[in-house]
């Protein structure tokens, strides 16, 4: 990493370290939740920022590992690391076998295939009852108790999230910037060429898909966890939809994109709604004015202003 | 010792249409060959079904004593086949670097590390700088290849293609669009490249073809009408009449 780079980045790593135990309980909360969603975001960005690869059922391997916790955790008692693993192989190993279907198809083939399987994960969800507890969902996921510290307050928790997120963050930035992180981006820029250069282009899709369904997998146990409670809303195509968004309006192809684009999402579901019923409305607005006016989402828009 | 490139009998049809029709071809390594022919004779469908992006109708296709008929373009590059393109195939919205440096790891195992950043391997980046270099492209590795003009990313076309270290070079007109100051400088760049390496090249500028090539096939209706080296070719009077036109 650059220095120009290095001191913003710090920068915000110490704000985020430093900021929390001053907020009340409610904006601390919500940083939580940005925090769970920016890992989601930028777990599906993998995909669609730097592999050129728009997935409309991401919210599967979220939904996934987050009922592994839940079904884990309340049937089993099963432990937070035993359930943190077993949530995010669920994920890993449901994308596996999701991406030998899904990677065949390109574009709009794509999306349609990733919103279908999306949608077999929300059926299961709503109908499997005796597993899921069907539309009801599973409630009284206990928060557990790491190093001698419980983490059933907001403030503890959130630092759990803030961990977590630093690792994926480490992890994925690793990834992005790496000789593969580099071929997803030729492959989102130029398939044919790809090819004619030796690559395998959809192993690489392949690899890129089944590590975003890990990442993904993370943020849906920890969610598990910070809510409490997973019903089939969790694998709902809303919720593949919104972190479409998220990424999209971030700023696609950058990993502090997804970040924004979470904060701002979650900040606009969570405050406008208490003004308005039509937040989506609004949100639509915004969107589509980000896509009108700079295309590289917000994060497109701040380097421009800079130059 | 063997041919680096066989073609033999290979056709393809498309519905109706031969685009090629039951072509042979034989490349020495080290050999430096043209294609020439009038627009649809078949020459850049022959070398999609060399490079492995179409699948011959009929014929094998060997690349150093392997069948690589039905090996898909992946395969194909890394036995040592690398290809440029007719109309630039490049990675606009990334740097002239990260562009070759993709060519650079497309032979190597090393296009599937993840736990390293890509800038830990220095010696991608000596090799991506020493070949921008070589093709005259010094300088302007961190540019956007989108901002490039058309002769830098001719130039770049065939970066992409040596980066890979290839035994084979299928170029398909490398000097389109150039004007002829930027064609010559194309034509040094190529006279350069190593004399093991083995050429075939798509031309349709007849210095250009005759400066480089020692052998020439001509092509016409996707048919073989003339095989043979510079001087026989020029000499062909069936060539003149195909090629140049009767009068």
């Amino acid at each position: 990493m650059t220095a120009r780079r290095a001191i913003p980045f710090s920068a915000c790593a110490a704000l985020l370290l430093a900021v929390p135990p001053f907020l009340p309980p409610y904006p601390l909360t919500l940083l939580t939740q940005i925090l769970i969603f920016a890992i989601f975001a930028m777990s599906l960005d993998l995909l669609l920022g730097y592999t050129g690869l728009a997935s409309l059922g991401h919210a599967a391997y979220f939904g996934i590992a987050a009922y592994a916790v839940a079904i884990l955790a309340t049937r089993s008692q099963a432990s937070f690391w035993v359930c943190l693993l077993a949530a995010v192989f669920a994920a890993t190993a449901v994308a596996a076998v999701f991406g030998f279907v899904a990677i065949r198809a390109v574009g709009v083939y794509f999306l349609m295939i990733t919103l279908a399987l999306g949608m077999v994960v929300w059926g299961l969800a709503f109908r499997w009852v005796s597993v899921t507890m069907g539309d009801n969902g599973i409630s009284g996921i206990a928060r557990p108790t790491l190093f001698g510290v419980s983490l059933a307050s907001p403030l503890p928790f959130h630092y759990l999230s803030l961990a977590v997120f630093f690792v994926a963050f480490a992890l994925l930035w690793l990834v992005v910037r790496s000789p593969f992180g580099l071929s997803l981006q030729g492959i989102r820029e130029t398939e044919r060429r790809m090819r004619a250069l030796g690559y395998d282009v959809w192993l690489h899709k392949y690899l890129a898909f089944v590590l975003a369904g890990g990442f993904a997998g993370l943020a849906g146990a920890l969610w598990a966890y910070y809510d409490g409670f997973v019903s089939p809303v969790e694998v709902h195509l809303v919720t593949s939809v919104e972190t479409l968004l998220m990424v999209a309006l971030g700023g696609p192809g950058t990993l502090f994109g997804p970040i924004l684009g979470a904060a701002v999402i979650v900040l606009f579901k969570n405050l406008l709604s208490i003004y308005t019923k039509r937040w989506l409305l609004i949100l639509g607005l915004v969107y589509i004015g980000v896509i009108v006016l700079t295309p590289k989402g917000i994060l497109g828009a701040l380097r421009g202003a800079r130059r | 010792m063997s041919a680096a490139l066989v073609v033999a009998g290979v056709s393809r049809s498309f519905g109706g249409l031969t685009a090629v029709h039951a072509v042979d071809l034989s490349l020495e390594p080290g050999e430096r060959h043209a294609i020439i022919g009038p627009n649809g004779a078949g020459k850049t469908t022959l070398f999609n079904l060399i490079a492995g992006e179409l699948a011959p109708s009929a014929g094998r296709i060997v690349v150093f004593g392997q069948d690589v008929t039905r090996l898909p373009p992946e395969r194909r590059a890394a036995l040592g086949l690398a290809r440029t393109f007719q109309i630039n195939t490049l990675f606009p919205n990334l740097t002239a670097t990260e562009n070759v440096l993709l060519a650079v790891q497309g032979t190597t195992p090393t296009k599937l590390r993840l736990h390293r950043p890509i800038e830990s391997y220095r010696h991608l980046y000596e090799r991506a700088a020493h070949l921008l270099d070589s093709v005259g492209l010094a300088g302007k590795g961190s540019e956007m290849v989108r901002t490039l003009s058309h002769g830098e990313q001719r130039q770049l076309e065939i970066a992409l293609a040596i980066g890979g270290t290839p035994r084979i070079l299928l170029l398909d007109e490398p000097t389109a669009g150039l004007s002829p100051s930027e064609s010559q400088r194309l034509v040094r760049l190529l006279k350069r490249l190593e004399t093991s390496l083995t050429l075939l090249v798509i031309e349709h500028d007849m210095d250009v073809v005759f400066e480089i090539a020692e052998r020439i096939t001509v092509l016409h209706d996707g048919k073989v009408i003339a095989d043979g080296d510079r001087d026989q070719v020029k000499a062909s009077p069936l060539v003149a009449e195909i090629y140049f036109g009767s009068d």
